[in-house]
């Protein structure tokens, strides 16, 4: 019964917090509008999810966004002196192709987002098995190294968190 | 108080600017298409970022409320820019790339962009054996 009334918790409990926010204030009427929507959207959609892996480590995914806007800040910096005092020719855009642990589509989601978010890595596409991702690097010298640090850093972190 | 307040806003203000105009520079500056995709990925970051800090700041110092709208901004951006990349960067593979200027799979199958209805076929094939 629980279960039909309520096939994804998380996402429910999303939608409302996320329906306060956009209303920026917190009263009965808008909470009822958020419980309303956060019931029937998870219902609505559940078709779209079929094999949806459940995320086993919440405190995990918390470090684990910390950890990607502090890379992003980091990252930023970094790429703002390569584009500002590195010669072109001096540069070695590359691409690099991710052997990939993560099976579920979600996680692998995640991880592409990830990359492309931090500056100075694009995710550009997986292979026809997503067993494998392909990277575009800005200046890479050292492909390995990229290919180490993804994998070790959000990689392992992201397989925790999903599988 | 307000000084700090205002000074506070302003450095925020000027990271986004910086930073916006870094990767509008780097559109120029860099010479092919995947490298230009580099640019925009940190004006969606940093660049809005910074300006969404500012606009946090200044409704929680100055005007003494706090807005969640920023946040749900960040929330969206996050989602959104990185399916945009991804989409030139596939339009770029399509038109600029192919299968022999990219690294291997690795795998016994090619890059998703260049895997044709047929050899798909096959390979869904092979699979269930």
């Amino acid at each position: 019964m629980i279960r039909r009334l309520l096939p994804h918790p998380y996402l429910t409990l999303l939608l409302v917090i996320v329906w306060q926010m956009l209303v920026n204030d917190v009263s009965p009427g808008s909470l009822t509008l958020g419980l309303i929507l956060g019931l029937i959207i998870p219902i609505i959609t559940a078709p779209y999810w079929p094999n949806r892996p459940a995320l086993r480590n919440l405190p995990m995914l918390a470090s684990y966004c910390l950890i990607v806007l502090w890379d992003i800040v980091v990252a930023n910096v970094t790429v703002a002196r390569i584009i500002l005092f590195k010669r072109n020719e001096d540069m070695h855009p590359n691409w690099v192709a991710i052997p990939l642990d993560l099976r579920t589509p979600e996680a692998i989601t995640m991880l592409a987002g990830t990359i492309t978010m931090t500056p100075g890595t694009v995710s550009a596409d997986l292979s026809a098995d997503g067993r494998s991702l392909l990277v575009h690097c800005l200046d890479a010298p050292d492909p390995d190294a990229v290919r180490a640090e993804i994998k070790h850093r959000y990689e392992r972190r992201l397989k925790e968190i999903f599988e | 108080m307000d000084l700090i307040a205002d000074l506070l806003i302003s450095f925020s203000l000027i990271v986004a600017g910086v930073f916006g105009l870094v990767g509008s520079f780097g559109l120029i500056k860099l010479r092919d298409p995947m490298s230009r995709l580099h640019g925009p990925t940190k004006a969606t970051t940093l660049g809005v970022g910074g300006a969404l800090v500012a606009s946090v700041l200044y409704f929680l110092l100055v005007m003494k409320d706090f807005s969640f709208h920023e946040l749900l901004i960040t929330l969206f951006l996050f989602m959104t820019a990185p399916i945009t990349a991804h989409f030139i960067a596939k339009m770029h593979i399509h038109r600029n790339e192919r299968r022999d200027t990219l690294p291997a799979t690795g795998t016994d199958r090619p890059w998703a962009t260049f895997e044709s209805d047929t050899e798909r076929a096959r390979a869904e094939a092979r699979r269930q054996g």
